[in-house]
C-alpha cells in the first residue's frame, strides 16, 4: 500500500514517466486504419477577392481524394466560426460581428486565411496537389497596424464595418476622472505599444477526424485545451450535427498557453471532410503554418495618463487603447482587450477613479485572441510603466510611490472603481518580501561594479494583480459571455477502493494528474498512487469548459473537492448502516469512517465493497455504487498578485540587454504542490521576459506579409538567455474558493514584462530615456544610446 | 534502397526511399513516436537522437546516413542494462521537475546525455550554452538546467549504460 500524499507536498509527477520515455500520446502520434492526409491551402495575400478557384489539375493528380473550398461549405449550408463573447459599446450597441467562415467565402483577409482543403493518400501528394489549385485573386490594399486601420480612407476589411472598428468599448466613470485630472498637482503621460506575440507551444496544432457510417459517430482528435467546448461550438453552431454524435478527444497536448483554447476552422473542416470522403483524415501543421494560423496575442497601442496630488497619491487613471483583432473575431477575441484588461487597471492601488476606452479594430492580420495572461499583462504593463514615469517626473522613489498607493492588507475585500472586488491580498507584504529577496539595498554596489566594466545596470519593479479562475458565469454573462464558465468533476471510487477522477479541465503541462490526485488523496485518505485523473475525452468525461485563465485548480479543483465531499457524505450513510450507528455520529478522517467515541470503523475500501456488493446495504434508501459528480460555478474571480523585481545589465557597445537577476514573490493562495507552482512561475516569467526582450510578430506594412514567420525570425527565449530566478510565494487565502486557492498559471507572464522594461529604462535613465518599447532588442537599445549620445544637430 | 543500422541496440535492415528523413522513418515507418517534430527550420531540437553517441537533429538527417551506424532514440534509454529503470538523466528530469508538457522532453534529454558524455562536470553556463539548440516553452529552463547538472553528476558517479 502506498501513502497518502496531500496538499502542500511535492510528489514527483505522475505524468512524467510516459513523457520521459517517449510514450506520450500526442495527436500527431495517432494513426487510424485507412487514414488519408489533409493539407490546407492558405492565402498568400493579406487582402484579396477570390474571383475563382480551379481545382481541376489538383483533382487529376494521382493520389488526390478531394479538394474542398468555401463553395462546398456554402453548398452544404454550414455555419461560420462563432465568437464566444458579445461586447457592447458605451451606448449598448453590440459589436460588429462579421462572419468568420471556416474556408474563405469570396475574400481572404489575412496571410494564412484558409482557402481550400486538399485530401490525398499522403502528405506529399496533398502538398503537391495544393500547389496545383489555381486561385484567381484580385489583390486589394491591406492594412496591418491599428493606427493605420482607423484612419479615414484606410482599406476596409468588411463593407459594413466603418473605420474597421468592431467596438468602441469603455469602462469607468469618465466624468469623475475628468474632474480628478483638473485637480491634479501632476499628470504623468505615456504612449506605448504592447507588441504582438505568437504563442509557440512546442507541439504544432494537429487534428484527425473520422466518421463511422455504421453508428453515425464523428470523432475528432485535436490539440485542444477544451474538447467539450470544441464539441459544442462545432456541432451546434458550425457543422450543425447532433452533439451526441460527436466525440472530441484532446489527448496529450504539447503546451497551450491560450493558443489551443479556441475553436479553429481546421477542426470543423476536417470533421466535415472526413465524412465527405469516408476516410479518416489527418492534418499536422508545420511550424511555419502555425505562425500564420495560430491565433496571435497582445498588439495594443495605448495612451495613458495618471493624475497625482502633490504627495504622489494617485487621483485618477485614464487609458485609451487601440486593440488589434486581426481579420476576424476568434473565440474569445473581443473579450481579451476589454473585460480582461480594463478591470485590471486598478492594480494593487487605491486609485479612486479610472476610465478606459478601447477601440477594438480589424486589420489584415492573423486573428488575435488570448495568450497566457490575456489582457492582464497588457493592463499591468500600462499601469506599472506609468507609475515609474510619474515617480521619475515627481522625483519620488519608485518603491515609495508604489507603497503610498497600495491597498493595505486590512482594506480587503476591496472594491475597485472598475467592476471587480478583490477578496484578499497583501501587496505590501509581497513588495517587502521581494525587496529583501532581491537584495535591493546593495543594488548601488552592483551598479557601480557594472559601471567599472563599462556596463549600464538597471533595476525594475512591477506589482500586479490579476483576475483569474475564469469565471463566475452570471458575472461573465453580464459582461457578454455567451457560455457558462463552471467546471465539473466526477469521483469514481472503484469496488476495490482505487479512485478515478473524470474532470473537464485539460492537462497540457500543468501537472493536473499529480495536483488533483493530491487533493483526492488527502480528502479521501486514498494512497496517491491509487488515484488517476482522466481528462480530454468528451466520451469519458461528463462535461467541462477546459483549461485557460488559470481556472483548472480554482474552478475544476473546487468541483473535484465538492465531488469528493459528496463521496464522504454517501460513505457516512453506508457506514452508519454497517456500523449500526446514527449517521450524525459517523466521522470521516484519514480514509476511515468511525463511530464517534468508539474504535468501531470501516475503511473507505470496505465502504466501497459494500456499495458495489450491496448484500448488507440500505437499498431502500440508498442507491448502490460509490461515484459522485459535482459542478462548481465560482462566486467571484480570484485575484493572485505579487511583486516582481528584474535586474538587467546593458552593454552600450552592442545594445544587448542581459537579464542578470529576477525575483518574484507571488500570492497564489493555497499551494497544493510547491514544486509544480514554482515550475509554473518559472515558465510564466520567461514568457514575459520573452515579450520584453526578444519576441515580436512583425508584419510588412505594404504587403501584409508576416516577416517573423519562423523560429529563425521570431526570437524565442533559450536557456542561455536567462539567469537563475528566485521565486517565492507570500500567500493570503482566497476567501471564496473551497481550498483557498487562487491560481498560478499566468502570474509570471503578467508581472514580468513591466519589471524587465522598468529595469531597462532605469539602466538608461542617465541618458534621458523615459520609455522603451518591447522587445528591447540590441538594435533598439543601441539606437537609443546612440541618439542620446549624439552631438546636437550634426546634419 | 536498403539500409542496415543498429536501432536502440538491435540490428535492423530496411528498404527506404533515399529522400526519407530520419524523423519520418522513426515516426511513420517504425512507430517510434517519442522523437518529436516541433519546427521546420531545425531550431527547436524536439527531434534530437544519438547517432554513434552524438546528439543530432533527426529532422535534418536522411535515412541513408544511418547505414552502418548506431541510432539511439528516447525509447532506447534505460538505467541499468536490461532493467526497467529510467536512465539517470531521465530520472534527474523527473526529480527536478525538468518537464511540463513533455513535448520538448525527448530531445532535451537526448541533448543533455550527449552533453554529459562530453564532459564529466558541467557548470550552469556550460549547460545553458549546451542546450542552445533545444527550445522549451514551458519551464523557463531553470529546472532543466538543474536536472542536467544533477543527471550529469549521476551518470559519472553511479555509472550507467545507454
Amino acid at each position: 500500500m502506498g501513502n497518502v500524499i496531500g496538499i502542500g507536498a511535492s510528489p514527483r509527477r505522475k505524468e512524467d514517466q510516459r513523457f520521459l520515455t517517449g510514450r506520450g500520446n500526442y495527436v500527431s502520434d495517432i494513426k487510424r486504419p485507412g487514414m488519408a492526409a489533409g493539407v490546407f491551402l492558405r492565402s498568400p495575400h493579406a487582402h484579396a477577392l477570390i474571383r475563382g478557384i480551379d481545382k481541376q489539375a489538383a483533382l487529376e493528380m494521382p493520389g488526390v481524394i478531394a479538394v474542398l473550398t468555401g463553395e462546398d461549405v456554402a453548398a452544404d449550408g454550414l455555419g461560420s466560426l462563432p465568437c464566444g463573447w458579445g461586447i457592447t459599446d458605451a451606448r449598448g450597441v453590440p459589436m460588429k460581428e462579421p462572419p468568420f467562415p471556416m474556408l474563405a467565402q469570396g475574400k481572404v483577409r489575412f496571410v494564412g486565411d484558409m482557402v481550400a482543403f486538399v485530401i490525398a493518400e499522403t502528405v506529399e501528394d496533398a502538398s503537391t496537389a495544393a500547389e496545383l489549385v489555381k486561385v484567381d485573386y484580385e489583390v486589394l490594399p491591406s492594412v496591418v497596424g491599428v493606427l493605420d486601420a482607423v484612419r479615414p480612407g484606410a482599406p476596409k476589411l468588411f463593407d459594413d464595418v466603418p473605420n474597421n472598428i468592431c467596438c468602441d468599448w469603455e469602462l469607468g466613470d469618465k466624468a469623475a476622472v475628468d474632474t480628478a485630472f483638473r485637480k491634479a498637482a501632476h499628470v504623468a503621460r505615456l504612449s506605448l505599444v504592447n507588441n504582438r506575440l505568437i504563442g509557440n507551444p512546442m507541439e504544432p496544432r494537429a487534428a484527425i477526424a473520422e466518421y463511422n457510417p455504421g453508428t453515425g459517430q464523428h470523432t475528432l482528435w485535436t490539440t485542444s485545451q477544451f474538447p467539450h467546448v470544441v464539441r459544442f461550438l462545432m456541432s451546434a453552431l458550425v457543422l450543425k450535427l447532433p452533439e451526441h454524435k460527436v466525440r472530441v478527444v484532446a489527448p496529450d497536448v504539447g503546451g497551450g498557453f491560450g493558443v489551443k483554447q479556441f475553436h479553429y476552422g481546421e477542426e470543423a473542416v476536417i470533421t466535415w471532410a472526413a465524412k465527405r470522403v469516408m476516410r479518416p483524415v489527418k492534418w499536422v501543421a508545420s511550424r511555419s503554418e502555425c505562425y500564420v494560423s495560430d491565433r496571435h496575442g497582445r498588439d495594443h497601442v495605448t495612451e495613458a495618463e495618471l493624475a497625482l496630488d502633490e504627495k504622489g497619491k494617485f487621483l485618477a487613471l485614464r487609458v485609451k487603447t487601440l486593440a488589434n483583432m486581426g481579420g476576424y473575431l476568434s473565440t474569445f477575441g473581443p473579450n481579451i482587450p476589454t473585460n480582461l484588461y480594463g478591470p485590471l487597471l486598478s492594480g494593487v492601488y487605491t486609485t479612486p477613479a479610472i476610465y478606459c476606452n478601447v477601440k477594438v479594430v480589424f486589420t489584415n492580420t492573423v486573428p488575435v485572441d488570448a495568450y497566457r495572461g490575456a489582457g492582464r499583462p497588457e493592463a499591468t504593463f500600462v499601469l506599472e510603466r506609468i507609475v515609474d514615469v510619474a515617480a521619475s517626473d515627481m522625483g519620488i522613489d519608485r518603491v515609495e510611490l508604489r507603497r503610498r498607493n497600495m491597498i493595505p492588507k486590512e482594506a480587503y475585500p476591496y472594491q475597485t472603481p472598475v467592476l471587480v472586488q478583490y477578496d484578499s491580498g497583501d501587496p505590501i507584504g509581497c513588495l517587502d518580501g521581494a525587496l529583501a529577496a532581491a537584495d535591493v539595498k546593495w543594488f548601488g554596489t552592483r551598479k557601480a561594479a557594472s559601471a567599472r566594466s563599462g556596463k549600464f545596470r538597471g533595476l525594475g519593479f512591477s506589482t500586479y494583480v490579476e483576475a483569474c479562475g475564469l469565471a463566475p458565469s452570471r458575472f461573465a454573462g453580464r459582461l457578454g459571455a455567451r457560455g457558462g464558465l463552471y467546471e465539473s468533476a466526477t469521483v469514481r471510487v472503484h469496488p476495490a477502493g482505487q479512485v478515478t477522477v473524470l474532470i473537464g479541465t485539460h492537462n497540457h503541462g500543468q501537472g493536473h494528474e499529480t495536483t488533483f490526485a493530491q487533493i483526492v488523496s488527502e480528502k479521501l485518505g486514498v494512497a496517491f498512487e491509487n488515484v488517476d485523473i482522466v481528462f480530454g475525452d468528451t466520451d469519458r468525461v461528463q462535461f467541462g469548459m477546459g483549461t485557460y485563465g488559470s481556472r483548472s485548480l480554482v474552478v475544476g479543483g473546487a468541483a473535484l473537492s465538492k465531488a469528493a465531499d459528496k463521496v464522504i457524505v454517501k460513505g457516512k450513510k453506508i457506514a452508519a448502516h454497517l456500523l449500526e450507528a446514527s449517521e450524525a455520529d459517523i466521522h470521516f478522517e484519514a480514509g476511515k469512517f468511525s463511530v464517534a467515541g468508539t474504535d468501531r470503523a470501516k475503511t473507505l475500501g470496505e465502504i466501497a465493497v459494500a456499495a458495489y456488493v450491496p448484500h448488507n446495504y440500505p437499498l431502500e434508501v440508498l442507491e448502490p455504487g460509490l461515484e459522485e459528480q459535482a459542478y462548481y460555478d465560482p462566486v467571484n474571480f480570484t485575484y493572485p498578485g505579487g511583486c516582481h523585481i528584474a535586474e538587467v545589465e546593458i552593454d552600450p557597445e552592442t545594445g544587448a540587454v542581459t537579464l542578470v537577476d529576477y525575483t518574484a514573490v507571488d500570492d497564489v493562495g493555497t499551494v497544493i504542490n510547491p514544486m509544480i507552482v514554482e515550475g509554473q512561475l518559472h515558465g510564466g516569467i520567461v514568457q514575459g521576459v520573452g515579450q520584453a526582450l526578444y519576441e515580436n510578430a512583425v508584419y510588412d506594412e505594404s504587403s501584409g506579409q508576416l516577416m517573423s514567420g519562423s523560429l529563425m525570425d521570431y526570437c524565442m527565449p533559450r536557456a542561455d538567455h536567462l539567469p537563475m530566478m528566485k521565486v517565492a510565494t507570500h500567500s493570503t487565502l482566497c476567501t471564496h474558493t473551497p481550498m483557498g486557492v487562487k491560481g498560478c498559471g499566468e502570474v509570471g507572464t503578467i508581472g514580468s514584462p513591466a519589471a524587465v522594461i522598468n529595469a531597462v529604462v532605469d539602466a538608461l535613465a542617465h541618458l534621458g530615456v523615459t520609455h522603451v518599447d518591447m522587445p528591447a532588442t540590441p538594435n533598439r537599445i543601441w539606437r537609443l544610446i546612440q541618439n542620446a549620445s549624439l552631438p546636437i544637430a550634426a546634419e | 534502397m536498403q539500409i542496415s543500422f543498429t536501432l536502440n541496440a538491435k540490428p535492423v535492415t530496411l528498404d527506404v526511399e533515399p529522400a526519407t528523413l530520419v524523423t519520418e522513418l522513426l515516426r511513420e515507418h517504425l512507430n517510434l513516436t517519442g522523437t518529436h517534430i516541433g519546427c521546420d527550420t531545425s531550431q527547436c531540437g524536439a527531434c534530437v537522437v544519438h547517432l554513434d553517441g552524438l546528439a543530432v537533429k533527426s529532422c535534418t538527417l536522411l535515412a541513408p546516413a544511418l547505414q552502418g551506424k548506431s541510432l539511439v532514440t528516447i525509447e532506447g534509454l534505460q538505467g541499468a542494462p536490461g532493467s526497467n529503470q529510467l536512465h539517470p538523466m531521465q530520472e534527474a528530469f523527473r526529480q527536478h521537475h525538468g518537464l511540463q508538457c513533455g513535448f520538448c522532453t525527448p530531445g532535451m534529454v537526448m541533448s543533455a546525455i550527449a552533453l554529459a558524455h562530453a564532459k564529466a562536470a558541467l557548470t550552469e553556463a556550460e549547460v545553458r550554452r549546451g542546450l542552445e539548440g533545444n527550445i522549451c516553452r514551458c519551464t523557463g529552463y531553470q529546472n532543466i538546467v538543474l536536472a542536467v547538472m544533477a543527471g550529469t553528476a549521476a551518470m559519472h558517479g553511479a555509472g550507467s549504460g545507454e
